[in-house]
């Protein structure tokens, strides 16, 4: 729901895949169930570098960032979150979707992760998520004019 | 120097803009693009920095090739040495509001470089083929430096021509194959070009299209007639450096007067825009009794919606009368 997510315009996403996985269908997925959702969703195809995806993630002016992995690239996202911090976009709200081994979940949430979702999330929690989080991040102070 | 209307923080945002930081201009774009308490002053703070860029509207039918033309187009200037903002406009959707906003895909080549700004806007149910803030946020990429400017409209029919206000120098991307006789650009589209290219043109077909478009060309009233028709495969950029210098012959000719296209129609365009919003805000906020009235005769079908728009906007016959009296008394008559 919009008003609990307490978005001030529409919820603007980057749905992305970083590292050398060419999987796409799971990020297409959830793209498209953005979409129906009435979020507006920025995506790219996958094997984005890093440094790319923190200066489209600026160019784009996002609120959440969704990384899909599906074979290891998880391991690069607490990389992005550096980046993401040195182009100034902290309050960007960064969530994993795919192939998280469980023990390394908690490397992910504790290097800023937002969430992570794993096979069988619910897609409707996925959407109520990526809009509560965009929410937050729309009305982070650092934003504010 | 103290702006009207702005917090200390819009001041700085504003002097970065004009610094041309990348970072203040994305942050800027969606005040404006969400028409946010900042936006008209951050427009009114930047204003007399506009004027500058080129800039380049590109449409034409959906899978044409109009990302990839502009992806070329990229290439070609920043050879040349020129920094390019790209506006990409996609769809949104009718039912949910929603948009998969993909067109920077097929710009990904230049996603590393700084001298490239690209982004995306979802047209959010605005027709003609643009988002209804797209000339506003053109405005703020001219003042912050950007030289080329490319305007990408949605996948557009025969009527989606509002880029013509917005844009210095139109393209009209057809491809061959894209139905009989390119019947996806036959009326409005085709009048606003003032570049047309057939892109794709390494496909079997591209020749008969060029030549139908030529004949179309020639159909129409005097001037016309020297509308360039020029060929181009985007993915190779076979035909883009003649483009390029075409557009530039183009920009040259305006910038002299010779065509009378400037930038007067997209301010109009802009004011007409600014009128329309203000009005609006205005009425939801009016709860004046003469507003319910009419709200009650709509409802009841005594008026429709016409007749009440005028009487809301001209305030009645009789607030003109008291404007006419007004005025006469100013003046002494």
């Amino acid at each position: 729901m919009n008003s609990e997510a307490n978005l001030t315009r529409p919820a603007k996403v980057l749905v992305t895949k970083i590292g050398l996985d060419g999987h796409d269908r799971g990020s297409r997925i959830v793209a498209a169930a953005l979409r129906d959702a009435g979020l507006e969703v920025v995506y790219t195809a996958p094997w984005q570098e890093i440094p790319t995806v923190a200066k489209l993630a600026m160019e784009e002016d996002v609120d959440v960032i969704g990384v899909s992995s599906l074979a290891t690239d998880h391991l690069l996202v607490p990389k992005l979150m550096k980046e993401l911090h040195k182009a100034g976009l902290d309050y960007v709200k960064v969530i994993v979707g795919g192939i998280v081994p469980d023990n390394e979940e908690q490397d992910l949430l504790d290097a800023g992760v937002a969430r992570v979702f794993h096979p069988g999330s619910d897609m409707a929690d996925i959407v109520g998520t990526v809009q509560m989080l965009a929410g937050e991040a729309q009305n982070d102070t650092a934003r504010q004019l | 120097m103290t702006t009207a209307g702005l917090s200390e923080a819009g001041q700085r945002l504003v002097e970065k803009i004009l610094e041309g930081q990348p970072a203040a201009l994305s942050r800027a774009m969606t005040e404006v693009e969400n028409e946010t308490g900042h936006a008209a002053a951050l427009l009114a703070a930047v204003q007399k920095a506009t004027g500058r860029a080129v800039t380049i509207g590109i449409t034409g039918p959906p899978g044409a090739g109009k990302s990839t033309l502009v992806n070329a187009l990229i290439g070609e200037y920043r050879q040349a040495g020129k920094t390019v903002g790209v506006i990409a406009v996609d769809p949104s959707s009718p039912l949910s509001g929603g948009a998969i906003l993909g067109d920077r895909i097929r710009m990904a080549e230049h996603s590393h470089d700084p001298g490239v700004f690209v982004r995306s806007f979802a047209s959010r149910g605005h027709l003609g083929g643009l988002s209804r803030t797209a000339g506003r946020v053109i405005d703020l990429m001219d003042a912050a430096g950007w030289d080329i400017i490319l305007i990408e409209t949605v996948g557009a029919g025969q009527s989606e021509v509002e880029v013509a206000d917005i844009a210095a120098i139109k393209l009209v991307v057809s491809a061959p194959g894209l139905g009989d006789d390119i019947q996806a650009i036959k009326a409005g589209i085709l009048e606003i070009a003032d570049i047309l290219v057939v892109n794709k043109c390494d496909q079997p077909l591209a020749e008969q299209t060029k030549r139908s478009l030529k004949a179309m060309l020639k159909l129409k009233q005097s001037g016309s007639q020297d509308i360039p028709v020029l060929g181009t495969v985007a993915t190779t950029s076979e035909g883009l450096a003649e483009l390029v210098s075409e557009i530039a012959l183009q920009d040259e000719k305006q910038r002299r007067g010779d065509n009378l296209v400037d930038r007067k129609p997209r301010i109009r365009r802009n004011l007409a825009e600014a009128v329309g919003q203000l009005a609006k805000d205005r009425l939801r906020q009016n709860q004046s009794a003469d507003i319910d009235a009419l709200i009650v005769a709509l409802e009841s079908g005594e008026t429709d919606y016409l007749a009440a728009a005028e009487a809301v906007l001209d305030g009645g016959q009789t607030n003109r009368e008291i404007a006419a009296t007004r005025l006469e008394k100013k003046t002494g008559s």
